[in-house]
């Protein structure tokens, strides 16, 4: 086994005049948990599809576990695990037979597969749910189940694109052990897409941040973090009962702070740089008549970074460039207000 | 990829399909209901000739006699004899033309038959006698019923017309006489013995469009359907080919429209009185040619169609002029010209024929040569273009 898992290389798809992924060029280590880590529509799920034989690249190369994408996807196919955005399983069968079927499409001879099953289920902690149908379980169970199906072949490599998504807190916590799990027991290489800062954060080892289709960003989330802390740069958050626009503006325009993003109609958060960037605000603010209740000194976040770099807010990007398969929908909602 | 694996995936999968759709109930027993019921609706509603009873029909006897004898008369009598046995007519009276025809625009009679003033003196001068039948034209089996009634009133009275001459002009008496030619005999004769009726003529047509529902229902609904879910990614990601999938779904799908098939061979055989004079072998081989030369057309619209609705709604859109010109319900031949034209290029059209041949006619292999030739090719033909479609629509 090579150090290198995936190698991608000017990576690109296009969907007619929309270029869902441009020239995206990066390298997963074998044996880490990489993260794509975008707004929906950023490119993610197209750029997992490619890499797992689902789509063919427009242009640029791919191998997965050494092997080329377009030349050899049946090796490629051989050596890949994949959860899907939409659960792959079929809701009339049972866990076991859902299973058992995927297992047989890897010829896996039968008492192997069956042991391996059993295992799989008992990892999961589903035995006893083993031969109830899909119909009846939960959606944390199902996508329990949706994980360890991508599992049946022992795939070197597991793609898993937006795994907690649309599950309730307690599920997502034990999903995200499980990919953690996966990962150490089972020295498998893990790519997972997410639009979940915090997800990215907590379970990946380095992140390519990915925009429009384009990777802006690639590093451990420590170093991201850094990047943008290292300097004189400072995040605070602000809670201002009487917050107008006036306010808003009025320290939009003081030279040493970056950005002011406004998450709800009390709260306000701002990044300046410079030794006194404190005073200067507290003073701006108070000109104009602000109470402040509350201040915080914030860590930077991945947001932040994302923020830095992109020069935007990590939402549906959406409203810029519609993907062609996500027509639907209130396009882009605009929660809060954003002033710069 | 070894054949023995690509059929153990393709078996897989079938099986995977087959497992699903027997999870409902409902779904089995609408598998087996829906050919019973096209079965029954197809036979009470397209009724054979001696099904049709009571209907109104009014006479008008004009006839004058001469030197007191009537065939209007004699006619008349032997009408209502026949009808006494077959109870197809409710005869009343009309005095003449205008009568008749209000009385079916009224809706009161479907059908007259006028007995004209000079009717027992033509047929004396040896002319020949003519009797005017007026039906009701909204009521396509009217005449059909009218002419068949008539037809074996006509033969007997043709007999006494015989006698009657023979007694007038030779003065010979019945008893004497060694034999009677009748003037004129009717004679209807099939090629195969016993009465053909109309489930004769459907179940093998039907036989072959519920196997092509079946299946072309079916496809749309077992890829595109998997499409839109995102089921089928879990496949297309395995390393399985995708000869596998296409044809893991084609074979569960034929699976459901051979049973459906059989439900109505067996139907057809059991209650309708349909007889098979041909080799059921040769109607089982039918069958899977049938399903082979529609799995392409199944396929090639599924790679089209971005989302099953789309799919299905397509499949509809072609499946009903199929089903009306393909000489599955009406005979090809009633149709106008340039609707026989059409049901030509349906290959439906030949799977109906060859299957009516084999099952009604008795034929063999080299009548319906043509036929299956033509299957074929089109199988051969459009699988041909659905196969690379649908990987590239796979790997969008």
């Amino acid at each position: 086994m090579s150090d290198i898992a995936i190698n991608a290389s000017n990576l690109t798809k296009k969907f007619g005049d929309f270029t869902a992924v441009d020239h995206v060029t990066f390298q997963v280590k074998t044996g880490e948990i990489f993260g794509l880590l975008g707004p929906n529509g950023a490119g993610k799920s197209t750029a997992i599809r490619m890499l797992s034989t689902l789509s063919v690249p427009t242009e640029g190369s791919a191998t997965v576990a050494g092997f080329d994408v377009k030349k050899a996807d049946g090796k490629v196919r051989e050596h890949i695990g994949l959860v899907s955005e939409k659960m792959i399983m079929y809701d009339e069968l049972t866990a076991r037979e859902n299973l058992r079927l995927f297992g047989e499409l890897y010829d896996i001879p039968k008492d192997v597969l069956s042991k391996r099953i059993a295992k799989l289920l008992s990892f999961v902690r589903m035995e006893q749910w083993a031969d109830h149908r899909i119909d009846t379980f939960s959606t944390g169970m199902k996508q329990r189940i949706n994980v360890i199906r991508a599992l049946v072949n022992q795939p070197e490599i597991l793609f898993l694109d937006e795994p907690t998504l649309g599950l309730d807190p307690q599920s997502t916590a034990e999903i995200r052990e499980l990919v953690r799990r996966i990962n150490i027991e089972n020295r498998t290489t893990i790519i997972l897409t997410t639009h979940m800062m915090a997800e990215a954060d907590m379970l990946c080892d380095r992140i390519g941040i990915i925009d429009h289709g384009k990777i802006v960003a690639l590093d451990t989330p420590g170093n991201l973090k850094r990047s943008i802390s290292g300097t004189d740069t400072t995040f605070f958050e602000f809670e201002i009962p009487n917050l107008d626009t006036n306010t808003l503006m009025s320290i939009k325009s003081i030279g040493s702070v970056k950005s002011v993003v406004q998450d709800d109609p009390t709260h306000v958060k701002v990044t300046s740089s410079g030794d006194d960037s404190f005073d200067i605000l507290i003073d701006a603010l108070r000109k104009n008549g602000a109470q402040i209740r509350t201040v915080r000194n914030l860590e930077p976040s991945l947001e932040d970074v994302f923020l830095r770099i992109t020069g935007h807010e990590v939402r549906d990007s959406v409203a810029k460039s519609p993907a062609p398969e996500r027509k639907h929908g209130p396009p882009g909602m605009r929660s809060n207000k954003r002033v710069r | 990829m070894s054949v023995k694996r690509l059929l153990r995936h393709t078996a897989w999968i079938c099986w995977k399909d087959l497992l699903e759709f027997s999870r409902s109930k409902m779904r089995v027993v609408m598998l087996i209901l829906m050919p019973l019921l096209m079965m029954v609706m197809v036979g009470f509603i397209f009724p054979s000739g001696s099904s049709i009873s009571h209907q109104p029909v009014a006479i008008a006897n004009q006839d004058l006699a001469v030197d007191g004898i009537s065939f209007g008369d004699r006619f008349i009598s032997q009408l209502a004899a026949v009808n006494n046995q077959t109870g197809m007519m409710d005869i009343s009276n009309a005095t003449g033309f205008d009568d008749i025809k209000t009385m079916i625009q009224d809706g009161e009679i479907s059908g007259g038959i006028i007995v004209p003033a000079n009717f027992t003196s033509d047929l004396l001068h040896h002319k020949q006698g003519s009797i005017t039948v007026m039906t009701d034209q909204s009521n396509p089996q009217m005449s059909a019923m009218m002419q068949s009634v008539l037809t074996a009133v006509i033969e007997q009275l043709g007999t006494q017309v015989a006698e009657y001459n023979l007694n007038q002009t030779y003065n010979v008496s019945l008893e004497d006489a060694p034999a009677i030619l009748q003037p004129y005999n009717v004679e209807t004769k099939g090629i195969v013995p016993g009465n053909p009726n109309y489930f004769e003529f459907v179940a093998p047509g039907i036989m072959a469009m519920v196997v092509m529902m079946s299946l072309m229902t079916g496809l749309p609904h077992a890829i595109s359907y998997e499409k839109d879910m995102g089921t089928l990614d879990g496949m297309l990601v395995a390393p399985t080919s995708r000869w596998a999938i296409i044809l893991g779904k084609v074979s569960s799908q034929s699976i459901r429209g051979l049973i459906q098939g059989f439900v109505i061979l067996v139907l057809a055989v059991a209650l309708f009185g349909v007889a098979i004079h041909g080799s059921i072998l040769l109607v089982v081989l039918l069958i899977m040619l049938t399903v082979f030369s529609f799995v392409g057309l199944g396929i090639l619209i599924t790679s089209f169609a971005d989302k099953e609705e789309t799919a299905t709604m397509v499949m509809m859109t072609l499946m009903f002029p199929m089903m009306f010109l393909s000489g599955v319900f009406f005979p090809i031949q009633q149709m106008p010209a340039f609707m026989q034209t059409i049901a030509n290029f349906l290959p439906l059209t030949y799977a109906a024929t060859a299957m009516r041949k084999v099952m009604v006619l008795g034929a063999g292999t080299p009548a319906i040569f043509t036929e299956v030739l033509i299957l074929a090719v089109f199988g051969i033909v459009t699988l041909t273009i659905a196969v690379p479609m649908f990987k590239k629509a796979m790997s969008r």
